[in-house]
């Protein structure tokens, strides 16, 4: 390799020292690169990892906060639904007594009507038996007269004796009449 | 052009070197813009970036729809596993800028090297390891110090609790290895991956032209083998460079984190 010697004699190399279009070229593409790096891209990346991380932070926390809210919704409900079981167990009670005493007013409605209707009966059979007594009375009285007179063949009925025996006779009926009434009272 | 033949006749095989990353000047020649094959590549690179996440963070929707998805999972890489990590919520976000241009500039600059029309990393030339190494360097110790302005150096060159005649030896260790190894390594391990590697892919691919074009025997053949060893290496290629980029970003705030944390 005679050549190469030569040739390093002629122009020495040494790949350790630079030469100055070497480091001139590689200060200008550092500068440009730094440049390129810190006053663009990332100023631009830190920005977007900002609003990016604010962005899940807020959807976390808006996750957060619906469940939240869910869970206050289900305790709502849950109270409200224990609410109106409970009303309902209440009217239901209600219900009970009232037909519980409507049952028991209509039942005393009932005898009250009953006992009325019984009395009332009772005043009129009462009525009847002393208009029948009164008519009878009167009946059985010319009645009598009208046997006895057929009996002994001549008429009693102008005459004095006939009457008095006719009022002795109604007197002793109404006398037992009254005796039996008083009796059965 | 460095590869002559050795002047005999025949096939005759040029393995790639150094040159390789230095292409000739094609614009700008003579100036301090002079600019070669990877600075183009470098232009071409900041270029994507800028499109791609100045389109991508222009409408910043809360819903992300495919594109800004990719972009925000570029992002969430440096954001969520670098930053927040390491240096907790509101440090993290005070270095975010800083830790986001580190790890995409890397990335980008890296994964030219198999990009195909491109076919070298940005980062090969040892002047963006620098530049990045330079700013870690100056913005952990300027962390450090504005957090813990009397303690910061002293606690970084004099360990407490070591008993004080072992000083003699801890305090240029921790000096060699905080304030001199660490940006030296940062830049080492990115270069050093990164031509190692274009080396490689420009070594079997070229190996493979030459098995199939040029050697025009039987021997030929080997370039199956070549070019199956080629391919695997730009498949690594492809991880070397996330893990690259992924590493330079890391470890500048893992030095931000101990330049902050509260022990000292």
């Amino acid at each position: 390799m005679t050549p190469v010697l030569i040739a390093a004699a002629e122009k020495p190399i040494n790949p350790l020292l630079p030469n100055t279009p070497d480091l001139v070229w590689g200060a200008v593409s550092f500068i440009v690169l730094l440049f390129l790096f810190w006053r663009l891209v990332l100023p631009r990346v830190k920005t977007m990892l900002d609003e990016r991380a604010e962005v899940i932070e807020g959807g976390i926390k808006r996750a957060e906060n619906a469940q939240a809210e869910a869970a206050a919704v289900l305790e709502e409900y849950t109270k409200q639904l224990a609410e109106a079981r409970a009303e309902a167990g209440r009217i239901r009670e209600q219900a009970r007594v009232d037909g519980t005493k409507i049952l028991n007013e209509l039942k005393e409605q009932a005898s009250a009507e009953a006992a009325r209707i019984t009395a009332n009966a009772q005043a009129t059979i009462e009525a009847e038996r002393q208009a029948a007594l009164v008519s009878l009375r009167a009946e059985v009285g010319s009645l009598a007269i009208d046997l006895a007179s057929g009996v002994i063949g001549e008429s009693l009925s102008d005459d004095k004796r006939a009457s008095a025996i006719v009022d002795r006779f109604i007197a002793d009926l109404e006398a037992s009449e009254s005796a039996s009434s008083a009796a059965k009272a | 052009m460095p590869f002559a033949t050795d002047g005999g006749g025949g096939a005759q095989f040029h393995g790639p070197s150094i040159d390789e990353f230095y292409p000739a000047p094609v614009l700008f020649i003579g100036t301090p813009f002079e600019m070669n094959r990877i600075m183009i590549i470098r232009v071409i690179v900041v270029i994507a970036l800028f499109l791609f996440f100045w389109l991508g963070s222009r409408r910043m929707k809360l819903i992300p729809g495919r594109f800004q998805s990719v972009v925000e999972l570029g992002l969430d890489v440096v954001r969520v596993n670098v930053a927040e990590d390491l240096l907790g919520k509101k440090e993290g976000r005070r270095f975010l800028p800083l830790l986001t241009t580190i790890f995409f500039l890397v990335l980008g600059m890296n994964i030219t090297g198999v990009i195909s029309p491109l076919n070298i990393a940005g980062t090969s030339l040892i002047g963006i390891p620098i530049i990045l190494a330079l700013v870690s360097y100056v913005t952990f110790i300027y962390a450090g110090l504005k957090k813990h302005p009397g303690a910061f150096l002293k606690n970084a060159l004099f360990p407490p609790g070591v008993p004080w005649p072992f000083y003699i030896i801890v305090t240029p260790i921790e000096f060699f290895s905080t304030f001199v190894l660490r940006p030296v390594t940062l830049i080492l391990r990115l270069t050093m991956n990164m031509i190692v590697g274009h080396l490689l892919l420009v070594l079997f691919y070229g190996a493979t032209t030459f098995f199939f074009f040029e050697i025009g025997n039987l021997f030929g053949v080997i370039g199956v083998a070549t070019y199956a060893v080629g391919f695997a290496f730009t498949l690594f290629e492809i991880l070397v460079a996330v893990l690259q980029a992924y590493v330079f970003t890391l470890l500048t705030a893992v030095y931000l984190q101990l330049a902050l944390a509260d022990e000292h």
